[in-house]
């Protein structure tokens, strides 16, 4: 009664399936295959003959495996921490009932949203010499960099893991109390193992942010400190190595596409659960550590936040916007600093970039998914396209956005695609990164819808388009709204592949506050933090906004 | 109205594609259907009874046959221009839209006035019993409820054919029988041709103008309800129907013999209902009590009976028995059925309820 159908007249919905699917899968292989595979192909080609064997040369290069060594540790170290931070903050989040438990959830997420530069530059403030933790001596080393890291990506294992948590049905839990076993025993025999794929799961995701960071370890680290993603940036533009820079290019691909089919097993024996609405309770004393570790991240997440804006609102002699107006006035004559533009030209241009990487972003991701979402019956060939074609949408997250930017700029310079000068590059780009974004919003709100539902609208009367528009587009029309706010938030932060493209003359907010970093003087320092809050503030705004949205089609 | 002919739906196997292990879901069905009459098809599941359902509503692709409604041949037309509304088990409410919006949603469809919806909508809510619900959302309703309103949607597209795939399975018991009732009176009061699906054999008698009974995918039996619960096809459709057993060979003949027949050849199987033998001393057979069982009207006797085997049997309440006790038993007719000669293919016991 379950099985999907098949319907006559399926010749013209498969018509439409693959215009549907081709209009993205175009664009991506313009804008992404093309560039990526551009700028590998600079790395195996050596003076017009084929070279593989240079870049393997790269590999025993003992940087190199310096380099991988702390990719892998740091990024393995912040997940780990991240877990086991962010298991017991989503039970308290999604498990239990106390005042101003809504907040704290709120506050937890800001993290994720922020843009690396700005956590970067919070950081740095939080452990640099004269900042409030100055005193343990953490300025540019790997603590430093993990907890960044950590930082961002607690706000994923929340999310995950508490809305795994909120789904399960407590009286599982209860029926095994019943039947003798102790809360240590339910833990490891009911709970952990249901909400066992949603912490792979999360940790996957989180190893993969944390192996591919780009502008926090940029940031932090420097030059000592270099993660692949790092390493491709200073290999690319300060020794111009294209050749190591492509074989770093070649590697990361391969290890997050192995990466991803991994996580994707995970996600595949991934149990359905029976979705219950039960009251959270109230705390009980035992929930205490859970609270204390709730604690931890929340100070994590806010010490260097506050530090930040702390920072950013301290003049030589007290407190006062003066930071927040030299960013606003700009460029001064033969002056110190480092702006090009006023700081509201760049918020503008940022503004500008995001509205079209968002449309750009959403549009495909749409496409994306109601072509990989649609019904049909398993084991067919079509359904094994539907699950490659839902990969390939993945790619962009596992290729490194500089190697991304850096293609665009060596692939897209020449007739019949020369964007060199075209407004379009940049948002094109960020696009590409948002995308995978879109995908896995939207993916799970319209693959859950039950097909008998179209089905039931087709019987009363509704033509395919009809049911798009009243049974999935209505159904996914909030999850819409937040995938164009993530789009827009990601965009706004981009800053690996940006760093390459945007001009000089119309840079975005992300890569104002590297350049104000990158230059020497206190006055620079404090206007990237005085940046930041700005690019921050206008972030968590969005998101703000997405989430206030009210809930369309809620009936009283 | 409705005429299927000759109809097979295959499912591919379970590798998909070829007909490595290919299935008859529909294998070779006909059925006709005037005009206001309510066509159940009844049978066990997995019988193919939903995929005929799905396959009127342009659901399911059509291997072989042909699916006419009013004289026209539906191949090749697509679900939403049959006019045939599908009414699914659990409803399949828009939960995003309020109760009127989901039964107005037809109308909106065809561009009517907003008025003349809301007017129509408040006309078939009352019709189902649910006056005032307009403004609820789905979640906030009962099953039943659901079901009701999920029927008002059918109706407002005054479908040419109503299809109704097991509307009150998902509902408990005593619902399920005072709301058969209920959506009979309205499928006549609306004078709506309709198929309606079920595996429940009292909701296909309370519903039913046309019985069709399907087994493995073929239609057994067609009939008014009596017909079909007088004289069922074969043993297996006799106990699908809530006969308790079937009786063949020397115990259809002691059967027969009993009721009068003079021909000891006479050995047709005979279907026994669960009270088609009483507890009666002066009853021609005798047998001895294997267990008894108080209901609220009867108490309910397994007899064994030589010659019969092991039967069902009641006693009056002022007939108390236990086992053990040697009884004499009399034959109702009117609560057996006798089957054609060679349908049972062994003995046979319904399972007990």
């Amino acid at each position: 009664m379950t099985r999907t159908s098949r319907r006559p007249g399926t010749t013209t919905a498969s018509v439409v399936g693959v215009v549907a699917a081709g209009v993205p899968l175009a664009v991506l292989a313009v804008f992404f295959v093309l560039p990526v595979g551009g700028m590998l192909a600079r790395g195996f080609v050596d003076d017009g003959t084929f070279d593989p064997g240079g870049v393997l040369q790269v590999l025993t290069r003992p940087r190199v495996h310096r380099v991988l060594a702390f990719t892998v540790l740091s990024a393995g170290s912040a997940t780990v921490l991240a877990v086991l931070l962010g298991v017991p903050a989503a039970y308290v989040l999604s498990r239990l009932r106390f005042p101003g438990v809504r907040l704290l959830r709120a506050v937890v997420v800001v993290p994720f949203v922020l843009p690396t530069v700005v956590v970067g530059v919070a950081f740095r403030q939080l452990f640099a010499a004269s900042g409030p933790l100055g005193g343990l001596g953490l300025d540019g080393t790997p603590v430093a960099i993990v907890l960044a890291l950590v930082f961002f990506n607690i706000a994923v294992v929340v999310r995950t893991v508490g809305a795994q948590w909120d789904g399960l049905d407590p009286r599982r839990e209860e029926a095994a109390a019943a039947l003798g076993a102790r809360p240590a025993q339910v833990w490891w025999t009911v709970t952990l193992p249901a909400l066992r794929p949603a912490i792979v799961s999360a940790a996957s995701v989180v190893f993969l942010f944390c192996a591919t960071a780009f502008g926090v370890v940029l940031t932090l680290g420097g030059l000592r400190y270099a993660t692949v993603e790092t390493e491709i940036y200073l290999l690319t533009t300060t020794f111009l190595d294209l050749q190591a820079a492509a074989a770093l290019s070649l590697l990361q691909i391969l290890a997050v596409v192995a990466l991803l089919l991994l996580a994707h097993r995970a996600r595949a024996t991934e149990v359905a659960l029976a979705r219950v609405d039960r009251p959270r309770r109230r705390p009980r004393p035992r929930d205490a550590w859970a609270f204390v570790v709730l604690g931890l991240v929340l100070a994590l997440v806010v010490a260097p936040v506050a530090t930040l804006v702390a920072r950013s609102l301290r003049t030589a002699d007290g407190w006062g916007f003066d930071h927040y107006r030299a960013l606003a006035a700009g460029p001064t004559e033969g002056g110190s600093n480092a702006l090009r533009v006023p700081v509201t030209t760049a918020v503008e241009n940022s503004l500008r970039i995001a509205v079209d990487a968002t449309v750009v972003a959403v549009v495909l991701g749409l496409l994306v998914v109601l072509v990989t979402t649609r019904p049909r019956p398993a084991g067919r060939r079509a359904a094994r396209w539907a699950r490659a074609l839902d990969g390939i949408f993945m790619l962009p997250l596992g290729v490194s956005a500089v190697t991304l930017g850096f293609g665009f700029l060596v692939t897209l310079d020449r007739p019949p695609l020369d964007l060199r000068s075209s407004g379009m590059l940049v948002p094109i780009a960020q696009a590409m990164v948002a995308l995978p974004l879109v995908v896995r919003v939207l993916s799970p709100v319209l693959g859950s819808i039950d097909d008998r539902q179209r089905q039931a609208a087709a019987t009363l009367g509704a033509g395919p388009l009809r049911v798009l528009r009243d049974v999935d587009l209505a159904l996914v029309w909030r999850p819409l709204l937040a995938a164009a706010g993530f789009a827009f938030a990601v965009s706004l932060g981009e800053f690996g592949a940006t760093s390459f493209l945007s001009r000089a003359d119309r840079p975005t907010l992300p890569v104002v506050i590297f350049q104000l970093i990158s230059r020497p003087g206190v006055d620079n320092a404090a206007m990237a933090t005085a940046a930041a809050v700005v690019l921050g503030a206008l972030i968590v705004t969005v998101m703000a906004l997405v989430e206030l949205m009210p809930r369309r089609g809620r009936i009283a | 109205m409705l005429q299927v002919e000759d109809l097979t739906v295959r499912f591919p196997g379970p590798r998909g594609g070829g007909l490595v292990g290919a299935v008859d879901a529909v294998a070779g069905v006909g059925l006709s259907l005037a005009r206001g009459q309510v066509l159940t098809v009844l049978g066990p599941s997995g019988c193919g009874k939903s995929t005929l359902l799905r396959a009127i509503a342009g659901l399911e692709h059509v291997d072989a046959g042909r699916i006419l409604l009013a004289g026209a041949d539906l191949a090749g037309v697509p679900t939403h221009r049959r006019g045939c509304a599908l009414m699914f088990q659990d409803g399949q409410l828009f939960d995003h839209r309020s109760v009127a919006a989901n039964v107005g949603y037809a109308l909106r469809l065809r561009r009517r006035p907003r008025r003349e919806v809301a007017a129509r909508v408040e006309e078939l809510l009352d019709l189902v019993g649910l006056t005032g619900y307009g403004d609820r959302a789905p979640a906030t309703l009962s099953g039943g409820e659901r079901q009701r309103v999920a029927l008002a949607r059918a109706l407002a597209t005054e479908p040419r054919l109503l299809l109704l795939d097991e509307p009150l399975s998902a509902l408990d018991r005593s619902l399920r029988e005072s709301l058969a009732a209920d959506l009979r009176q309205i499928l006549v009061a609306a004078g709506t041709t309709a198929v309606w699906v079920t595996h429940d054999h009292e909701e296909a008698f309370t519903v039913a103008d046309r019985l069709a009974v399907m087994q493995d995918g073929r239609v057994v039996q067609e009939g008014t309800p009596a017909e079909v619960w007088r004289h069922p096809a074969d043993a297996r459709t006799a106990l699908f129907l809530g006969y308790a057993s079937v009786l063949e060979g020397s115990a259809a003949a002691r059967i027969h013999h009993v009721l009068g027949s003079p021909d000891p050849a006479v050995r047709r199987p005979v279907a026994l209902r669960r009270s088609a033998l009483r507890l009666d001393a002066a009853g021609p057979l005798a047998g001895t009590v294997v267990a008894v069982r108080a209901s609220p009207e009867v108490i309910r006797l397994r007899v064994r009976v030589d010659g019969l085997g092991e039967v069902d049997a009641v006693a009056g309440r002022e007939h108390p028995a236990i086992p053990g006790d040697e009884v004499g038993l009399a034959v109702d007719p009117d609560r057996l059925a006798v089957l054609p000669s060679g349908a049972a293919p062994s003995h046979l016991t319904a399972p007990t309820p």
